[in-house]
């Protein structure tokens, strides 16, 4: 359009490569809230190749609504829905130990989805490693969300009940939530591409 | 291969993950070695943006510690190497500054070599020089970095293989989808036309900005070379959300 600034375009991403803990990983962020915290929730798994080895050189970070499905950002701006004193909703767990990584956290809430429509409680995946040029992006799910899984938009519109599997937390003992990563063939979890 | 209904296999957008934006590396580049047992080989699953991408971490949800924007001062002594000033802008698409958002750097030192346990890299690691920065851009989405230049180092990727010097930088900017992990490269590098890393960018204008600019004015007499970074990331100015009409 006449007069519009035109837009930049923008750097390209490149690996994170072998060493990523020397820059990223400096202090433990895995840990959202204390694990005392009567709410606490804990997601474990593991990142797997191709070949199913586990990667221990990769790096896991999520970002997630609080329990009242509030985003801590100024781009939500629903004040009626409280934010939890403490948690803002970051994470990053490396996989340096046998590719395992974990977070402490709080269960989101659901949260808007397009359309009028409601996602089911997620949180969202970054994952990075030498051997990956860009991030992946991935969601986990609850396993013990079934009714608002359900419904959820995102979840719907994926016909393959076996790729949307992958997308979902299983619950194990207590509060303890189980979610593998594979990057690469037999049970590949489900990447998104952001949409523009 | 699959088992798709036939009715939710309208729904289901996809996108093969061999990308065609030449401006962006794809995930299978045969050439680097390492894609191939790590590159996704299902679609992508093209996500509706809504507000789980479009909120992100920003400074103060986690507090960086003690930021560090100086890599040369973390040590007793200085360390090996040729002084340089790293600086620049982060920017978002339509050109305005990204503020207050947290800029992390790690890097080789001179001779190459990462003070990481798995770095096998013969050449000598230096007591003076970690290798790890952190700053927060100001309000004109400026940040500055004083470190040394890193050597090349050879990896294994294939024969005679080494990967032309530069520094890691990892970004958030205002929101998930405008995260980026990238690395700076020095100008006129001879060792560019062999490297699978680089070369992953396909269009040689977006490989460039990826390249810092030799820049004189930020050159210090008598201590250290300026290179000049802007980095651009996805995303514009945070504004509230509309409600869903219910
Ligand atoms: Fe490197």
């Amino acid at each position: 359009m006449m007069g519009r600034k035109e837009s930049l375009r923008l750097t390209p991403s490149q690996t994170v490569g072998p060493y990523l803990s020397l820059g990223l990983l400096r202090e433990d962020w895995s840990k959202l809230v204390p694990p005392g915290h009567p709410q606490a929730i804990r997601i474990e798994g593991t990142l797997y190749d191709g070949a199913g080895e586990p990667v221990t050189d990769g790096l896991v970070e999520i970002w997630q609504a609080a329990p009242s499905g509030r985003y801590d950002h100024p781009a939500d701006g629903r004040e009626e829905l409280p934010l939890e004193e403490g948690f803002h909703g970051f994470g990053r767990s490396g996989t340096e130990e046998e590719g395992r990584f974990s977070f402490v956290t709080l269960k989101p809430g659901p949260v808007p989805g397009p359309g009028g429509t409601t996602q089911a409680p997620h949180v969202m995946v970054a994952v990075f490693a030498r051997g990956l040029l860009k991030h992946l992006i991935t969601r986990i799910y609850f396993e013990d969300e079934e009714e608002a899984n359900g419904q959820d938009p995102v979840l719907r519109s994926i016909g393959d009940e076996r790729v949307r599997s992958t997308l979902i937390a299983r619950k194990e003992a207590g509060s303890l939530y189980r979610f593998d990563i594979r990057l690469q063939g037999e049970g590949q979890t489900a990447f998104f591409k952001l949409s523009a | 291969m699959q088992q798709h209904g036939p009715a939710q296999e309208q729904q289901r957008e996809i996108l093969v993950p061999q990308e065609d934006d030449l401006e962006q590396p794809p995930y299978l580049y045969p050439g680097y070695v390492g894609t191939r047992l790590r590159a996704p080989k299902e679609p992508l699953i093209i996500l509706p943006k809504t507000l789980s991408d479009i909120t992100g971490p920003v400074y103060g949800h986690r507090k960086p510690g003690e930021l560090d924007n100086d890599l040369t001062r973390q040590h007793g002594g200085e360390p090996q190497g040729q002084k340089i000033i790293v600086h620049g802008r982060v920017l978002d698409g339509d050109g305005r500054p990204v503020r207050n958002t947290l800029v992390e750097i790690w890097q080789a030192n001179a001779a190459g070599r990462y003070r990481h346990k798995v770095d096998q890299h013969p050449a000598p690691i230096d007591p003076n020089f970690s290798g790890a920065g952190r700053t927060l851009t100001d309000d004109d989405g400026y940040y500055r970095f004083i470190t040394i230049k890193p050597g090349a180092y050879p990896w294994q990727n294939h024969y005679n293989a080494w990967r032309p010097a530069h520094i890691h930088f990892s970004l958030f900017g205002r929101a998930f989808r405008s995260r980026l992990v990238t690395q700076m490269y020095f100008p006129g590098d001879p060792l560019f036309f062999q490297d699978p890393i680089f070369n992953s960018v396909r269009d040689e204008k977006a490989r460039g900005r990826m390249i810092s600019s030799f820049d004189l004015e930020a050159t210090i007499p008598e201590e250290a070379l300026g290179f000049r970074f802007d980095i651009v990331l996805e995303g514009r100015d945070a504004t509230p959300f509309e409600r869903p009409h219910a």
